[in-house]
C-alpha cells in the first residue's frame, strides 16, 4: 500500500498509529468488557481533526481525501472496531450527506461543529421492519407549513444516545414508498426525540448501537436535507460512500488479527520449537496476508475511484463484501492458532473475531452487497 | 520569542548495526524517526510559542531524506524549515556538525534555541552544548521544565538526578531538554493537510560561513578508532558487599590492572 501513499498519507497514518499505541489499544478490552463507549477517546480523535478528515477546508474540513480517511478507520480499527466505527459513521452517515446536499444554512449550522467534533452524528434508516428493504419504512414526516412533524421509530442505530444530531429518513409521500422518502436533519434535543434501548452485542461491544424514538418531532423546513421525495436515492448513495468506512473497518480487523497471530505463534513453543516454525502455521498465516492484501486492495481501489470523482458503487460493495468475509474468515483461522488461549478473554483475537462479524451485517449486508455487485455487472458488465 | 529548535532524523531502532570498516552507522534501508528528545525540544518550542508568542525555525543537517521528517514538523505547527546539506558536512563529528549549525542560526536573531538533550544513534550529548559555545551564548542542558520567560530571563529547571536547580538565564540562550519537559502532541489532520507541502529552506556549504578545514571529516577532531560490542568473557564471583567496602574492592581491582585510583 505504501507505494501510492502521499506524504500526506503517510503522517496521517503516522499519528493515527500513535495514538492508537497510546490510548486506542490500552482501552479496547475494557470498553468491550463494560459495554462503554469511549467518549474520552473520541475528544482525543476531536482534538486530533479527525472527524474533519476528509472535507473541504471551506466548510471547515481538514482537506484530506477518502483515501486518507480510509487508512485512519483501518488503524484505529486494527485495535479497536469500537473506534474505527465510531469515525465511520460520522463522516460517511451524517456529515459527508450535509457536505453533498446541504444548504449554505445546513453546512454552517450542522456541518461546521460536525466537523470541528463538537457534534457527534449518526445516520437513522433501519426500522424493525426495514432493513435490506429500505423502502418498506414506516416513519412519517408530515408538511406542517413552515416544519414537518416526524413520528416513528429507527433501530440499531450507531452512534445513537451519544450522538448530537442525526439524519432520519422518513416519508413524506407514504403511498409513493420508496419514492417518497425525504431525508431531515434532526437535532438530539428536539422536543418529542428520545433514543430507547441499548442493544446488547455480540461484537463492537463499546459502540452505542440503540433504538430512536421521534414522536411527533418538529423540525422546521430548513432542515429538509436535498430534496424532498428525493431519499431513497440519496441514502444508496451514503451507504455507497459508507461501505468504504466499513471496509476500511474490516481490513483494519484483519490487519489487527494477523499482527496479532504474528506475535503469539512466533512465543508460542511446542514440541520443542516455536508453532510459527510449523508448516501448517506458516501457510495458514500466508493465505491470511494473501487474503487481506487482496481485500485492501479492493479498499483502496474504491477509496480512489471515489476521490477521482468515478463512479464508485460497485467498488465500494466489492470493497466492504470481501473485506467483511475476510474479516470473519482471517479472525476465526488466526484464534485458531492461538488454541485454547484464544479462546480465552486473556488474548485480543477473542474480540476480534467477535468485533468482525458486524461487518458483514451492517451499512448493507453481504447479501445486499451481491444485489448491487450483480446489478451494475448486469447493466454495465465487467470493468 | 523567537525560538530556533535543532533537530536530528536517526534510525528507527535500538539495534544499530555498525560498518565494520568505516565504524559508521549503517543507516541504509533503515526507517527513520525525530530524534525523541528533539521532538519534545519541538513540543516545548510550540507550548513556549503559544504562551509568549513569536516563531519557531527548525533546522537539521543530513542528508535530503531528512525533509520528510521536516515536513512533519509542519504538519506538528512549526513556522519555518531548513534543511543543511552538503557532501562537504559527511562524515562531520560533533564539533564539525556544531560549527555548520551554529553557522547557519548566526544568520537569524533568535531569543532561544532548544535542543534535545542527546540523539538515540549517537548519544553523545555533545551538539547542543557545543553549538552554544560557537555562539557564544550560555546553555544550560539537562532542562526538565521551563518555569517562565520573563524580561528577557528564561527560568528553567535543571535535571542533575542526585539534585534539581532551578536556574536564570539572560536570553539569548540555548537548552538542552530532558523527555520530561514536554509530551509532543499528535499532528493534527489540519495541519497535515494545510503545513505539510509548506516549502524548506535548503542551505549547502557555500551558504554558510564555514571554512572547509572546519567541517566534514577533515573538520572532526574525533576519530574512530574501532566500534565493537562489548561481551561479557569473565565471569566475576559475585560479592556481596557494603558501600565503603565494594568501593575499596573496585579501586583495588583498578590498581591490580595497572590503573590508577
Amino acid at each position: 500500500m505504501e507505494h501510492i501513499l502521499s506524504d500526506q498519507h503517510r503522517l496521517v497514518k503516522k499519528t493515527v498509529q500513535q495514538f492508537v499505541k497510546d490510548t486506542v489499544k490500552p482501552r479496547a478490552k475494557s470498553i468491550d468488557e463494560s459495554e462503554t463507549f469511549p467518549h474520552d477517546t473520541v475528544e482525543s480523535m476531536r482534538e486530533m481533526g479527525l472527524f474533519a478528515l476528509p472535507f473541504e477546508e471551506i466548510e471547515g474540513g481538514a482537506g484530506g481525501d477518502t483515501l486518507s480517511y480510509a487508512i485512519a478507520v483501518m488503524e484505529l480499527s486494527k485495535a479497536c472496531a469500537t473506534t474505527g466505527v465510531i469515525l465511520s459513521a460520522h463522516v460517511s452517515l451524517c456529515a459527508a450527506p450535509i457536505s453533498m446536499w446541504g444548504t449554505s444554512y445546513q453546512k454552517e449550522t450542522f456541518l461546521r461543529p460536525l466537523l470541528s467534533g463538537e457534534s457527534l452524528g449518526a445516520f437513522g434508516l433501519t426500522e424493525p421492519n426495514a432493513g435490506t428493504d429500505a423502502g418498506a419504512q414506516k416513519t412519517v414526516a408530515i408538511d406542517k407549513g413552515d416544519s414537518y412533524q416526524i413520528s416513528g421509530s429507527k433501530i440499531f442505530i450507531t452512534n445513537a444516545g451519544v450522538a448530537d444530531l442525526y439524519i432520519i429518513s422518513a416519508l413524506t409521500e407514504p403511498e409513493k414508498k420508496h419514492k417518497g422518502i425525504s431525508l431531515f436533519i434532526v437535532e438530539a434535543d428536539r422536543k418529542g426525540f428520545s433514543v430507547g434501548k441499548k442493544e446488547m452485542k455480540l461484537g463492537i461491544r463499546g459502540s452505542s448501537t440503540r433504538e430512536l424514538i421521534l414522536d411527533k418531532v418538529n423540525v422546521p423546513k430548513e432542515n429538509l436535507l436535498g430534496k424532498e421525495n428525493k431519499g431513497f436515492g440519496m441514502i444508496m448513495q451514503i451507504l455507497s460512500g459508507g461501505r468504504i468506512g466499513i471496509a476500511a473497518q474490516a481490513v483494519g480487523i484483519c490487519e489487527g488479527a494477523i499482527e496479532e497471530a504474528l506475535e503469539y505463534t512466533k512465543e508460542r513453543t511446542q514440541f520443542g520449537r516455536p508453532i510459527s516454525s510449523f508448516q501448517n502455521t506458516q501457510f495458514t498465516l500466508a493465505d491470511l496476508e494473501t487474503k487481506k492484501e487482496a481485500a485492501k486492495g479492493l479498499l483502496i481501489k474504491a477509496a480512489l475511484y471515489k476521490d477521482q470523482g468515478r463512479p464508485y458503487t460497485k467498488e465500494a460493495a466489492m470493497a466492504k463484501l470481501y473485506g467483511a468475509q475476510c474479516a470473519t474468515e482471517i479472525t476465526q483461522k488466526a484464534l485458531q492458532l492461538f488454541g485454547g488461549y484464544g479462546y480465552t478473554r486473556e488474548y485480543d483475537i477473542e474480540r476480534m473475531m467477535r468485533d468482525a462479524k458486524i461487518t458483514e451485517i451492517y451499512e448493507g449486508t453481504n447479501e445486499a452487497q451481491k444485489m448491487v455487485i450483480a446489478g451494475s455487472l448486469l447493466k454495465e458488465g465487467t470493468s | 520569542m523567537n525560538i530556533a529548535v535543532l533537530v536530528k532524523q536517526v534510525p528507527d531502532t535500538t539495534e544499530i548495526k555498525i560498518d565494520k570498516e568505516t565504524g559508521a552507522l549503517i543507516r541504509k534501508g533503515i526507517p527513520t524517526i525525530t530524534n525523541p528528545d528533539d521532538l519534545t525540544g519541538v513540543e516545548l518550542a510550540l507550548q513556549l510559542k503559544e504562551t509568549y508568542g513569536g516563531n519557531i525555525h527548525a533546522f537539521t543537517m543530513g542528508p535530503s531524506s531528512a525533509k520528510n521528517m521536516l515536513r512533519e514538523l509542519y504538519a506538528r505547527g512549526i513556522d519555518e524549515a531548513t534543511l543543511l546539506s552538503d557532501k562537504a558536512f559527511a562524515g562531520s563529528d560533533t564539533w564539525a556538525t556544531s560549527h555548520i549549525l551554529a553557522s547557519a542560526l548566526k544568520k537569524h536573531a533568535f531569543d532561544l534555541v532548544i535542543a534535545g538533550r542527546q540523539a538515540i544513534d549517537g548519544d553523545t550529548a555533545q551538539v547542543g552544548p557545543q553549538v552554544a559555545e560557537f555562539l557564544k551564548i550560555p546553555h544550560v542542558s539537562y532542562v526538565d521544565r521551563v518555569i517562565d520567560y520573563n524580561d528577557g530571563m528564561l527560568k528553567v529547571k535543571k535535571n542533575e538526578e542526585h539534585r534539581m536547580l532551578t536556574l536564570n538565564l539572560p536570553t539569548p540562550a540555548l537548552i538542552t531538554v530532558l523527555d520530561e519537559a514536554a509530551k509532543p502532541r499528535y499532528m493534527n489532520m489540519f495541519d497535515i493537510f494545510r503545513r505539510s507541502h509548506l516549502p524548506l529552506n535548503q542551505l549547502t556549504c557555500d551558504d554558510l560561513d564555514v571554512s572547509l578545514a572546519d567541517i566534514g571529516i577533515k573538520g572532526s577532531p574525533t576519530k574512530v578508532k574501532k566500534t565493537f560490542n562489548k561481551s561479557a568473557t569473565q565471569k566475576q564471583p559475585k560479592q556481596t558487599l557494603n558501600p565503603e567496602q565494594a568501593a575499596r574492592t573496585i579501586l583495588d581491582f583498578i590498581e591490580a590492572k595497572g590503573g590508577q585510583s
